[in-house]
């Protein structure tokens, strides 16, 4: 713990809690958004949006994987799962979210063969003990989880593997944000970027977004990471300036890891992408590349999908989006919560209406 | 004790009331827990129990492993009930057990489990009264399963509920939030974490007898937070008096190990077990005594003043961050899951 202690130090949190109270910001709107899930669930759990100055709004953004995925990507998944010929591997968060009709929940408590894995890579083990069966691992994430993906196809790729796909549901982040950065409703005035992320991809591709007039601060994780971040944000914001920077510089560096990201081109090309919420954005998906087709599980077992339904009432592609918060859902802490969710972000440890449920309760807190 | 070998199992002989139960009752239970009340072995306890009014409380322990850092699922099936007992203001005297276990158990894990709850009684100073074996066939329980039941003497003059908290009080933590939870996390293994936590399960029942001889009413609230952890036990208290709960985060005592582990695994402490902790809610004028109290007990050395109970917060518990921001901590809903990226 003693290399994330001096990021949790009560006496540096306060200092720069006084600092953003004292920055000399304008008096108009300032609306920041956390593009990160993790982020997200930090600001609520450190209580950061509770110490902003009254103008200034953090917006949660779509950077929650198994959020974003759109219904169709889960209906797919449920129809592995509907397969007896198939073993479905996944992280746990999935399992809880609804699909059109059911939830890889459902399905297991109906036989459907479904496991919790930790990584792409633990599936192997998996297919390597079940010949008769094919392993099909959902492979959700962004540029963090993909290198992952990417290594465990390459590692497996000369082995005689025959029964192991990934259904390629991975996602790369600066094309939303640009997108997002282009929205009128949202009116955005800088982003906080994941650093996860940032850690892969480095700090270039996020330049389209600031060319647009819009700040990019990649920041890190911890309290004070975050509020560090907040201060550069509305540093570049009162100034008029819009670049990226990074404050994250013990971790993220600006060239990224160029390694991984060559391990993602390797085995993935970049692709439009349905986002939950968002429709198609182009380039933002990635597919397993044909020379690789052996472990794409869409290739190595096609399966029929049922026709996608939409939940009535669910806000979620407009919470994603950072369109409204999700008290503004009717759902939101009644027919909703994490016990009986209706929307995957109600479901994932990092999705924004866990964050809210969680953090603020379905209740504004009452002063 | 016997003189059984090792690799000696259960079987379903030793639940069907015959010669290889009696064996097992004459082995291994009546000898570890020999009491006035036990010994006869009839088909129930005769007590002889002082005027009053008694607390009785009721658990079933299912933990998974069923021997970990700091314990085992006897120990913590004594200090468990003696502690629910306890935490009412009531002086825990006698036990009931019931084991349910599965075919091919090793009798020298169940020697093993026998002999903590033998030793944890002696240290709570309650005994054993009646108890009952079943044995299942393979599958049918996960190794063993044990229910207790304890029955304690109510203090007279003293009334403790998680309805009695007021305004103005305090709370006070006892031990490091969710050390028992982290423990189990690690013992279980699924995540290859190396090293080893332990777990804080033990009774209290010494603790609150000081606390309630040296502080009487001041006392309002005493509660374990087992299951769902500190946070957990708190909105139980905070709907129960109907009212709002303020805590401090800096001032929560948690382990470095505690704080690992949920990082590492997204958890948050506040929601993970103790079983050898007390939140108590008194009056702010008794905290400096009931801090001096605790921390001469060996087990409760980190007891904190935590937070206080507020009329201002909308009946929510509230938790006052490092930041200086506050957000709400609500009961958990739904179960932690591990984090994905």
């Amino acid at each position: 713990m003693k290399h994330i202690d001096p990021y949790r130090q009560p006496g540096t949190l306060q200092a720069l809690a006084a600092k953003i109270n004292d920055l000399p910001l304008p008096d108009r709107k300032i609306n920041l958004m956390e593009v990160c899930g993790t982020h997200t669930m930090n600001v609520h759990r450190h209580g950061i949006r509770d110490i902003l100055p009254d103008n200034v709004r953090l917006i949660s953004g779509p950077g929650c994987p198994v959020c974003v995925t759109p219904r169709s990507g889960l209906d797919t998944a449920i129809a592995y799962a509907r397969d007896s010929r198939v073993i479905v591997t996944t992280f746990g968060d999935m399992i809880r979210v609804p699909g059109s009709t059911s939830s890889l929940q459902d399905e297991r408590s109906k036989g459907a063969d479904i496991r919790i894995v930790y990584s792409a890579l633990d599936s192997i083990e998996i297919a390597l003990a079940n010949p008769d069966k094919i392993v099909v691992f959902l492979g959700i994430g962004f540029e963090t989880t993909i290198p992952g993906h990417s290594q465990t196809i390459l590692s497996i790729k000369n082995k005689g593997i025959k029964n192991f796909g990934i259904l390629s549901l991975g996602k790369v982040i600066p094309p939303a944000m640009e997108l997002l950065a282009d929205d009128p409703d949202l009116n955005l005035h800088g982003f906080l970027a994941a650093a996860h992320v940032s850690t892969i991809i480095g700090l270039k591709p996020y330049e389209p977004v600031a060319e647009k007039g819009i700040p990019v601060v990649v920041a890190g994780f911890e309290p004070a990471d975050i509020l560090t971040g907040i201060i550069a944000l509305l540093e570049q914001a009162s100034k008029g300036e819009s670049r990226v920077e990074n404050v994250y510089t013990r971790v993220a560096r600006s060239d990224g890891n160029p390694k991984a990201v060559e391990v993602i081109h390797r085995v993935f090309k970049i692709v439009d992408s349905e986002w939950l919420g968002f429709g198609i954005i182009p380039g933002s998906g990635v597919r397993i590349r044909d020379e690789f087709a052996d472990f794409d599980a869409e290739k190595l077992h096609p399966v029929e999908v049922e026709d996608t339904k939409l939940i009535t009432g669910c806000r979620c592609g407009e919470i994603l989006k950072g369109l409204i918060e999700p008290p503004e859902c009717v759902l939101f802490g009644k027919e909703c919560d994490p016990s009986r969710p209706q929307g995957a972000c109600m479901v994932s440890s990092e999705g924004t209406c866990a964050a809210f449920y969680k953090y603020q309760g379905p209740f504004e807190l009452n002063d | 004790m016997t003189d059984k070998n090792n690799n000696e199992r259960i079987t379903l002989a030793h639940g069907h009331g015959g010669l290889a139960s009696h064996h097992l009752i004459r082995d291994i239970f009546a000898s570890a827990f020999s009491s006035p009340e036990l010994d006869p072995l009839d088909d129930a306890a005769n007590i002889d129990l002082p005027t009053g009014e008694i607390s009785f409380s009721t658990d079933s322990f299912v933990i998974q492993p069923i021997f970990f850092p700091g314990g085992d699922i006897g120990k913590l099936a004594i200090a468990g009930t003696v502690n629910d007992v306890a935490a009412m203001g009531a002086k825990p005297l006698f036990i009931s057990v019931g084991f349910i276990i599965e075919e091919g158990f090793l009798f020298s894990d169940l020697e093993k489990i026998v002999g903590s709850m033998a030793d944890e009684c002696r240290h709570a100073g309650v005994r054993i009264a009646t108890g009952d074996t079943k044995v299942v066939p393979k599958g049918a329980v996960d190794k063993i399963f044990i229910n207790t039941t304890g029955i304690g003497i109510r203090r007279k003059g003293i009334k403790l509920s998680g309805a009695l908290a007021r305004p103005g009080q305090s709370v006070i933590l006892t031990g490091p939030a969710g050390v028992h939870g982290a423990a189990i996390i690690v013992a279980r293994n699924e995540l290859n974490i190396r090293g080893k936590v332990y777990s804080d399960c033990c009774s209290l029942n010494d603790l609150v007898e000081q606390l309630l001889d040296k502080l009487g009413q001041a006392i309002t609230v005493m509660r374990d937070p087992t299951r769902g952890g500190v946070a957990t036990a708190l909105n139980e208290i905070s709907r129960a008096s109907k009212v709002g709960i303020e805590i401090v985060e800096t001032e929560i005592p948690i382990g470095p190990e505690t704080m690992a582990v949920s990082e590492i695994l997204g958890f948050d402490p506040l929601y993970l077990a103790n079983e050898g902790a007390l939140l108590i809610i008194l009056d702010d004028d008794a905290v400096d005594k009931a801090l001096r109290i605790c921390h001469s007990h060996p087990r409760c050395m980190e007891a904190r003043k935590i937070g206080e109970i507020r009329d201002d917060l909308g009946g929510k518990v509230v938790l006052k961050a490092a930041t200086g921001g506050r957000r709400i901590v609500d009961m958990l809903a739904g179960e932690m899951l591990p984090r994905i990226c």
